[in-house]
């Protein structure tokens, strides 16, 4: 079977997603699945945390969402990219797949670069001011866990993406591997979107 | 096999609805109603726009319903966990 067959049976509901062709992203859901367990289990305690707690501070008023914002428009963007990226390797356009691909690894990077002066921005300016630490309120500590969770995440896929698209340029890599690695981008941009919401204008 | 030509997703069209929906979210934090009335608009927003992720990006409007069900799975977790939780909230 070739890969644009693959790919056709990916995408059209009559064909089992449990043909061996289909292996790797059926693994891959179930691995997301239980990555969401995680993702799930940090936000609702974080939930519980918070209508327990008497002293929890506005997020908006501490963390800023003006940054955030730029952050989350970020990442919805890698997103476009990485369904572009596998539209062109699926129509057999390598330069524009490496064009997209590249695109989204930057975005990925520009992320972190945000997300790591963010950090340092609230341990050693804004938190402080607030007297609050993380080990001193769990305002603090959930969202260093849940953010700091998230971008690992975010890290591994910018290392991930690499590989695929290196894998690709060699040959190695085929449509089907790009849609299994767009499948966990995705996902880390799905939990963002409700990080966003819960964490910071909630 | 001339298969490549199924119905591809419109992604640029759901690019600006993630878009709409975010500016929509910043919006809806500065109204002046209640806050309760707020939190309830942003959890719909978001549920919304993670949807359209996981149905278009991540192709799920196009496959099997058990592939659906494999990821709505964690959200049975959830709720579980809420409901494991509420008595440790509740009595306050």
């Amino acid at each position: 079977m070739s890969d644009a067959v693959a790919v056709h049976a990916a995408v059209e509901p009559q064909e089992s997603p449990l043909t061996p062709e289909n292996w790797g992203k059926l693994g891959m859901w179930l691995f997301l699945a239980g990555d969401a367990m995680s993702f799930g289990c940090l936000i609702v305690g974080y939930g519980i945390l918070r209508y327990a707690s008497d002293s929890w501070p506005v997020p908006a008023e501490i963390l800023g969402i003006n940054l955030t914002a730029l952050m989350t428009f970020l990442l919805i963007v890698s997103s476009v990219t990485m369904v572009l990226s596998l539209s062109a390797i699926q129509h057999g356009d390598r330069a524009k797949f490496k064009k997209f691909m590249g695109l989204t690894i930057l975005g990925g990077l520009i992320f972190l670069g945000l997300q790591a002066y963010e950090w340092t921005h609230l341990i050693t300016e804004t938190l402080p001011h607030h007297n609050l630490s993380f080990s001193t309120h769990l305002f603090a500590t959930t969202f260093f866990v849940l953010t700091g969770f998230h971008g690992m995440h975010v890290t591994g896929g910018v290392i991930y993406n690499t590989c695929v698209l290196a894998a690709v340029l060699r040959g190695r890599y085929g449509p089907k591997h790009v849609e299994i690695a767009g499948l966990y981008w995705h996902f880390v941009d799905l939990v963002w979107i409700l990080i966003f919401t819960f964490v910071y204008l909630l | 096999m001339a298969t490549t030509a199924h119905k591809e997703p419109n992604y640029i069209g759901v690019f600006w609805w993630l878009l709409v929906l975010t500016i929509i979210e910043l919006g809806v934090i500065y109204l002046p109603i209640a806050k309760i009335a707020i939190a309830a608009m942003l959890v719909v927003l978001a549920i919304s726009k993670a949807a359209l992720v996981a149905l278009y990006f991540m192709h799920l409007k196009f496959e099997r319903l058990t592939l659906g069900l494999v990821a709505l799975s964690p959200f049975i977790l959830c709720v579980f966990l809420i409901l494991m939780l509420m008595p440790d909230i509740f009595p306050r």
